[in-house]
């Protein structure tokens, strides 16, 4: 092919003034143009096992942080227990509480409580049937709770608590009258949140079990309505 | 009847006094960063799935984690603005560098690597009702040694169990899997009070059983249990005893 010396010298003086614009387009290292390299020295002796390029590349320190899982919930708890037979008083009681999840929960609580006297020791004057001891009433109940209806209340235009109200059913224990009588309980409570790590409770409560103090055996029901304060954590 | 029990102006003012002092929560430098990856989430007023939708945080945005509650995460975004999220959607989000957010949800497969697992259950000891709790360490896939403590309530006498023994779990692979168990232990009996002539006891008791735990789901567990336990009597002649677990339930960790 036969190539005319116009067109080589034209290929050659575009060539000459493109090439060297192409450094332009080298990027990432913009010093690197300054630095001067020095001379190739001769390669005699054997190579060295340096790196050619050093990289130092800063880690970076990557600390996870645990979530904060507040499934727990601790609190205590002060009401009314009515003991059948025996009179309503004080309870105390302490609570703790496990949300598997957000419908369901499951729950220990512990109470004390004392009874006292029945219409027929008033009436007949000096025959009790319990001693004093006899007379304290503790418990200990593990149950699962279903948050059947949870909502919010709004107090004012600017305010609104998370809020359930919740069924509660489960086993446990009564100590009463001397002896340990396996108890059955089942109620229903409601539950506000002012912040999301603090709730006020309102429970009523039923205990039911068996006594034969009075020579028959019968069922008695236990009702007790308490309020409480819990925290999650 | 509820009335006097809830006057409802002392639980106004408990209620005030508490959000005076349940302020909104402090900044941590410890909480954790995150990237949402998703188109958008969005954010409830409440951990609960009926809780209305209030805010949304489009993609690339950062936002914090600033706790969890069961299957909720609370997350605060820049602007200050804090609601709460489902897992689902957490489970597309990214941590700082970029890699899917690791919520280390416990499933079937902490199931098989398990170690700990403890749990309550209920049933019957020789027709007298029984709360039992019961906490175990398994030293391999298969057997695992269990502290059960038991406490029996009957018509005639109450009493105290505690026990030692290892469990074979047959197939822990299975979600329902049967498992045999072996051990001993002590009995303490103590006759109801309203009886006449009668004293307490302590008795060793050993037992054969079995059961099916029933994987249910994250780090929850069903278990039923039967044993045959033995009471080493004083007396000439021991004593065989049916414990039925009707219901346990377990979570492990």
């Amino acid at each position: 092919m036969e190539v005319s010396g116009l067109r080589l010298l034209f290929l050659i003086a575009v060539a000459a003034t493109t090439l060297p614009g192409c450094s332009l387009f080298r990027r990432g290292e913009p010093a690197a143009a300054d630095v001067v390299v020095p001379a190739a020295e001769p390669v005699t002796g054997e190579p060295s096992d340096k790196p050619i390029i050093d990289p130092q590349v800063e880690r970076r320190e990557i600390k996870r942080t645990r979530i904060d899982t507040e499934d727990f919930e601790v609190g205590a708890y002060v009401g009314v227990l009515s003991i059948e037979d025996f009179e309503s008083n004080v309870v105390y009681g302490a609570r703790l509480a496990y949300h598997l999840t957000e419908d369901f929960f499951l729950e220990a609580t512990a109470g004390q409580s004392r009874a006292g006297r029945t219409s027929y020791e008033n009436l007949s004057g000096s025959a009790d049937l319990l001693t004093d001891s006899e007379r304290d009433y503790t418990y200990y109940a593990l149950s699962v709770g279903w948050n059947a209806l949870p909502g919010e209340i709004f107090l004012g235009e600017n305010r609104a608590y998370n809020t359930a109200f919740y069924l509660v059913a489960g086993i446990g224990n009564t100590t009463f009258a001397g002896d340990d009588r396996f108890t059955v309980n089942g109620g229903f409570g409601y539950r506000i949140l002012p912040a999301d790590w603090i709730a006020v409770h309102f429970d009523v409560r039923d205990h039911v079990y068996d006594i034969d103090l009075l020579g028959e055996k019968k069922i008695v029901n236990n009702l007790e309505a308490h309020l409480g304060l819990s925290i999650f954590f | 009847m509820r009335r006097p029990f809830t006057p409802s102006g002392f639980l106004l003012a408990l209620l005030a006094l508490l959000m005076l002092t349940a302020g909104p929560g402090i900044a941590r430098a410890d909480e954790r960063k995150i990237l949402i990856a998703d188109p958008f989430i969005e954010l409830h007023t409440g951990p609960g799935r009926g809780y209305p939708v209030f805010h949304v945080v489009e993609r690339g945005r950062e936002v914090t984690i600033v706790k969890r509650r069961t299957d909720w995460f609370e997350i605060r975004t820049d602007r200050g603005v804090s609601g709460w999220a489902p897992r689902e959607q957490m489970i597309a989000t990214l941590e700082p560098t970029g890699e899917p957010l690791d919520l280390q949800e416990p499933a079937r497969e902490n199931y098989m690597s398990r170690r700990w697992q403890a749990g309550v259950a209920g049933g019957d000891f020789a027709g007298a009702s029984m709360i039992s709790v019961f906490g175990g360490y398994a030293f391999s896939d298969n057997l695992s040694i269990e502290l059960t403590l038991n406490h029996i309530i009957g018509e005639f006498s109450n009493g105290y169990s505690a026990t030692l023994g290892l469990m074979h779990v047959f197939v822990p692979e299975w979600r329902i899997s049967p498992y045999f168990t072996l051990g001993t232990g002590v009995i303490f009996t103590e006759p109801k009070s309203t009886l006449v002539q009668s004293i307490d006891r302590d008795d060793q008791i050993g037992y054969v059983g079995g059961g099916l735990q029933f994987y249910l789901t994250r780090r929850f567990m069903l278990r039923s249990e039967y044993r045959n336990n033995i009471v080493f009597t004083s007396r000439d002649d021991n004593e065989e005893v049916d414990e039925w677990k009707y219901l346990g339930f377990a979570f492990f960790f």
